[in-house]
């Protein structure tokens, strides 16, 4: 059953639209893994992406009876840090709770987390929004364990049996909500973004591990300035829960799909009941989740074998790294970056660290090189950074500062390494590359030169092949100009400058005028 | 290497499990032979808690108090009988069949750790360890005439002891003399990190007989209504011993008791409804039918692998612990619970040990207690201790219609040492 777009009949009259003063409520609960090397009531460790099922468990997180929880302080300083540099107030005691409920993957029949006692409360986390800088309110912050993974075997329709796997119960967890502060789905996703990259600053969190992150979106249609007002007062429109989405992306396309599917509703007059979502990422739609529409009872109650956390005074000895906001201003300041540049090479903690190491060969030349156009053919190429070697880098740069190259070739060569890089993880040093191919820039006395310059020879050569262009010059047609500086560029195969070539074409022009 | 053989005869029914063979390392159990509850987890050894739903688990790991035995030298010579999950003060909610009291056949032996008791009455082992949850280890103590004690909560490490209610109950030793009950305890107080609920506070002490200027409460309603008058006049005898020994006797009042059964159960079913919800037929036990939905595979093991007693107190629980009632009942059982450790702290300024009998009466005959209630009623002079946290022992104190009486003393927070110091006393005073 997959109830796209509310495709039943409208039964009801139109009695409102979508109009341009409704406006999109949107908050996020994300749950995100911490890096620990170890679970986080156990001693097992957390890396195991690459082995077989169940070998990275023990009788505490296979939840043998008899074994007991112990708390993991490296797992509980890291959420400190998170509710530190999310501005939060940190609790005087956090309490774990159970959270009890019956499900295959669910070794305890209870999933330890907070419930009333969260480590931290009342935060915020500054981001740019549709209208300028935004500040998006964080509700609290909680530590809470990972449950056990199932593997479904057997046809795709209709699985024979799944297998349980307890790699991954007890990973250590944090769910981080926010008040209802977001407008659009773009807002959400630099939410994410800034959320990520802050994390990631804290060195607590490894995006690039699969399932490291977990949002649900909450999201209704209200008409304009309603929140405000009403705050979480009860809403003519309802609010639908999002569930399952597991990639930045996926928050964008997952929260586009369901406006649409809202705003349809409401031009069709129906009513929005809330309800709970389940986004299918292949398909980027949401459909309608049949189960789970009782309202679940999960009895929480405070876990008895752990202690209350004292961690408000664990908080205040933790001293905070650089953050994305500090380390975009140093980045203007010390490196002389533009305000995007800053905040595009600040974005993520492996490209600012990428750029301080290569920003040495010339720091505005870096900045140019990997936020406009080393960032876009990773994108292209969905490589991580971390992929290329920045000595590698660091010489295609000096080779461009230098004069060696055209940004062209430069472009050609970058692109080379990065295919080399993916294919077989190295790749030609630049210097290499420029003699394999002849890249070398052709260097030219404009004024000077004789048919046997190659730039010279590549000028004659387009002035007979282009009479009409040339004409159009004479004709005072200035832009033929670039028709023809084009034309040389091309028969160099870019190692000319243009400077040069323009100054060559001029001379012949006015030569044979 | 020495070898201990054991094939006991087991008239009473105290075993689940026995092991014909032991080979125990040097140490101060060396070769004695120990009997071990069957809900303490023993790697390689079948661990059922009495329950058919944990039939044929065997643990990959040893509880924390069984490597101390272990290293001690003890050798481990049998899991014996219980209630099912620690559910129950005879010993027939077994899923395996009743233990019989070795005083007098016909009657219970008390429970949950009815089959360690018997296991030391009868003269099987010298030594058992049991566990106590509302009363668990004293109850069983009392009834068959052995000494039991309940120390502290978080000064023996929970490690391995498969939970039934994890904020009120303890592991302990059951002996027949003060002496080896002192023993086993220096053994047991080990540090464990790995239980958060424990303290380092190792045990380390020779029972002191001497209780001169000792004072004793005797709060009145451990004579009130429903104790048996017979059994209170025993235990009356019993704080006389102790009066004439040179301790100062002053009778007080508890008026926490008023709400202690209620806050008991209503606490510990709540923690078991959550405790027991592993024993889903996925991991251990009888496999779980697969073939309907996982739900109703669930629904399906926890019906029949669970008796009917266990299933009572996880719905009780369950219930307790539902939304709309959990402000009725789970917090205000935690609000009447500060009331009973607020009791002993106000008490706890003027005496130094609180004495009154174990159980309201002597044993039951087998099959007597029908009902749930009158059952949970017999609790009533146990669940004070587990509420609060205290030390408790049971010593026997002479014989009712022919049949042990108990008598308890509670002490202070840690200060186990002066629990077992007045029940050597009176124990001596009693050989005297």
């Amino acid at each position: 059953m997959t109830d796209t777009a509310g495709a039943a009949p409208v039964t009801q009259p139109v009695t409102s639209t979508m109009a341009a003063d409704d406006e999109v409520i949107i908050g996020l609960e994300i749950h995100c893994q911490l890096a620990t090397r170890t679970k986080l009531f156990c001693g097992c460790s957390t890396d195991y992406r690459d082995d077989q099922p169940n070998t990275h468990v023990c009788p505490i997180c296979l939840g043998l009876p008899g074994s007991l929880p112990r708390v993991n302080r490296k797992a509980v300083e890291f959420a400190l840090r998170v509710g530190k540099a999310f501005n939060c107030t940190i609790a005087q005691e956090a309490e774990f709770a159970r959270k009890n409920y019956f499900y295959p993957d669910l070794n305890k029949g209870f999933q330890i987390t907070q419930y009333d006692k969260p480590l931290a409360v009342k935060g915020y986390l500054d981001i740019e929004g549709d209208a300028g800088e935004k500040r998006v309110r964080i509700t609290r912050i909680h530590m809470e364990e990972d449950p056990g993974r199932l593997v479904h075997k057997g046809g795709a329709d209709r699985p024979k049996y799944s297998l349980v796997d307890y790699n991954r119960a007890g990973i250590p967890l944090i769910e981080i909500v926010t008040e209802p502060d977001l407008r659009s789905p773009r807002e959400a996703r630099r939410f994410l973004n800034k959320l990520r990259a802050t994390l990631e600053y804290l060195g607590v969190f490894d995006s690039e591990k699969e399932g490291s992150l977990r949002v649900d979106a909450n999201i209704s249609i209200q008409p304009k300035g309603w929140f405000e007002r009403e705050g979480k007062g009860k809403a003519d429109r309802g609010r639908v829960e999002v569930k399952n989405i597991s990639s930045y992306k996926g928050v964008e396309k997952a929260l586009t799909f369901e406006i649409t599917r809202q705003k349809n509703l409401i031009r069709r007059g129906q009513k929005l009941e809330s309800a709970t979502r389940h986004f299918v990422e292949a398909r980027g739609i949401t459909t309608s989740s049949r189960s789970k529409e009782m309202e679940q009872d999960y009895r929480y109650f405070p876990e008895p074998d752990l202690r209350p956390l004292r961690v408000r005074d664990r908080a205040a000895e933790i001293v905070l790294p650089e953050l994305p906001d500090a380390r975009r201003a140093r980045f203007m300041e010390q490196y002389g970056c533009s305000p995007n540049h800053a905040r595009t090479l600040t974005g993520e903690l492996r490209v600012a660290e990428f750029y301080e190491t290569v920003a040495g060969a010339d720091a505005m030349l870096a900045a140019t090189w990997v936020a406009d156009t080393l960032l876009g053919e990773l994108n292209y190429r969905d490589m991580s950074i971390v992929r290329v070697p920045p000595d590698t880098f660091r010489e295609l740069l000096f080779l461009l500062k230098g004069g060696n190259i055209t940004d062209k070739s430069g472009v050609e060569i970058l692109r080379l390494m990065l295919d080399q890089l993916k294919e077989s993880g190295c790749c030609e040093s630049p210097r290499e590359c420029v003699n394999r191919l002849g890249l070398t820039v052709l260097v030219t006395t404009p004024l000077a030169a004789t048919g046997e310059d190659p730039i010279v020879k590549a000028a004659q050569e387009t002035l007979a092949e282009q009479p009409q262009a040339v004409a159009d010059y004479r004709n005072g047609r200035k832009e033929a100009m670039n028709f023809l500086v084009g034309q040389v560029m091309r028969k160099t195969r870019g190692c000319a400058k243009p400077s040069d070539v323009n100054a060559v074409l001029s001379r012949l022009l006015e030569g044979e005028g | 290497m020495l070898s201990v053989t054991f094939s006991p005869e087991d008239r009473f029914h105290a075993f689940i499990t026995t092991l014909p063979r032991a080979e125990p390392e040097p140490g101060r159990l060396s070769g004695i032979p120990v009997a071990v509850k069957d809900n303490i987890s023993t790697r390689g050894i079948p661990t059922t808690c009495g329950s058919r739903i944990l039939e044929g688990y065997i643990p990959p790991y040893d509880a924390h108090v069984v490597s101390l035995l272990k290293r001690e030298g003890a050798a481990i010579i049998g899991k014996t009988n219980m209630d099912e999950f620690g559910m129950g003060t005879t010993t027939e909610n077994s899923g395996f069949g009743p233990t019989l009291n070795p005083a007098d056949p016909s009657r219970v032996p008390g429970g949950s750790s009815g089959g360690s008791a018997a296991a030391v009455a009868s003269g099987m082992v010298p030594l058992a360890l049991g566990t106590d949850t509302g009363g668990s280890i004293r109850c069983p103590a009392a009834f068959c005439g052995i000494t039991g004690l309940k120390p502290t909560y978080g000064r023996v490490s929970r490690y391995g002891l498969i939970a039934y209610a994890n904020s009120l109950e303890q592991i302990g030793p059951m002996a027949r003399t003060v002496r080896e009950v002192s023993l086993l305890m220096e053994i047991l107080t080990a540090y464990d990190p790995r239980d958060s609920t424990t303290i380092n506070f190792p045990y380390r002490h020779t029972p002191d007989p001497e209780i001169r200027g000792t004072r004793i409460g005797v709060p009145e309603e451990y004579f009130g209504e429903g104790v048996d008058p017979r059994v209170a006049s025993v235990v009356w005898d019993g704080i006389t011993l102790l009066e004439r020994r040179g301790a100062e006797v002053v009778t007080c009042r508890m008026p926490s008791m008023a709400y202690a059964l209620a806050a008991y159960y209503v606490t510990c079913t709540s923690e078991a409804s959550s405790n027991l919800a592993r024993f889903d037929g996925v991991r251990y036990g009888p496999p779980a039918d697969t073939r309907p939905p996982w739900h109703e595979a669930f629904q399906e093991r926890r019906r029949e692998g669970f008796g009917a007693e266990v299933r009572r107190r996880i719905m009780l629980g369950t219930f307790a612990l539902s939304s709309g009632y959990y402000g009725k009942y789970y917090a205000r059982a935690q609000a009447a619970r500060q009331q009973v450790r607020d009791d002993f702290v106000r008490l706890f300024r003027t005496v130094d040990v609180i004495a009154g009998p174990t159980m309201p009466t002597v044993a039951f005959r087998l099959g007597e207690k029908t009902d749930p209630l009158s059952m949970y009623l017999s609790d009533i002079l146990t669940v004070p201790a587990n509420l609060a946290g205290v030390p408790a022992i049971s010593v026997p104190c002479g014989r009712s219609e022919g049949l042990p009486v108990g008598l308890q003393i509670m002490g202070q927070w840690f200060r186990d040492e002066k629990v077992i110091d007045v029940a050597c006393a009176f124990e001596q005073g009693v050989s005297a």
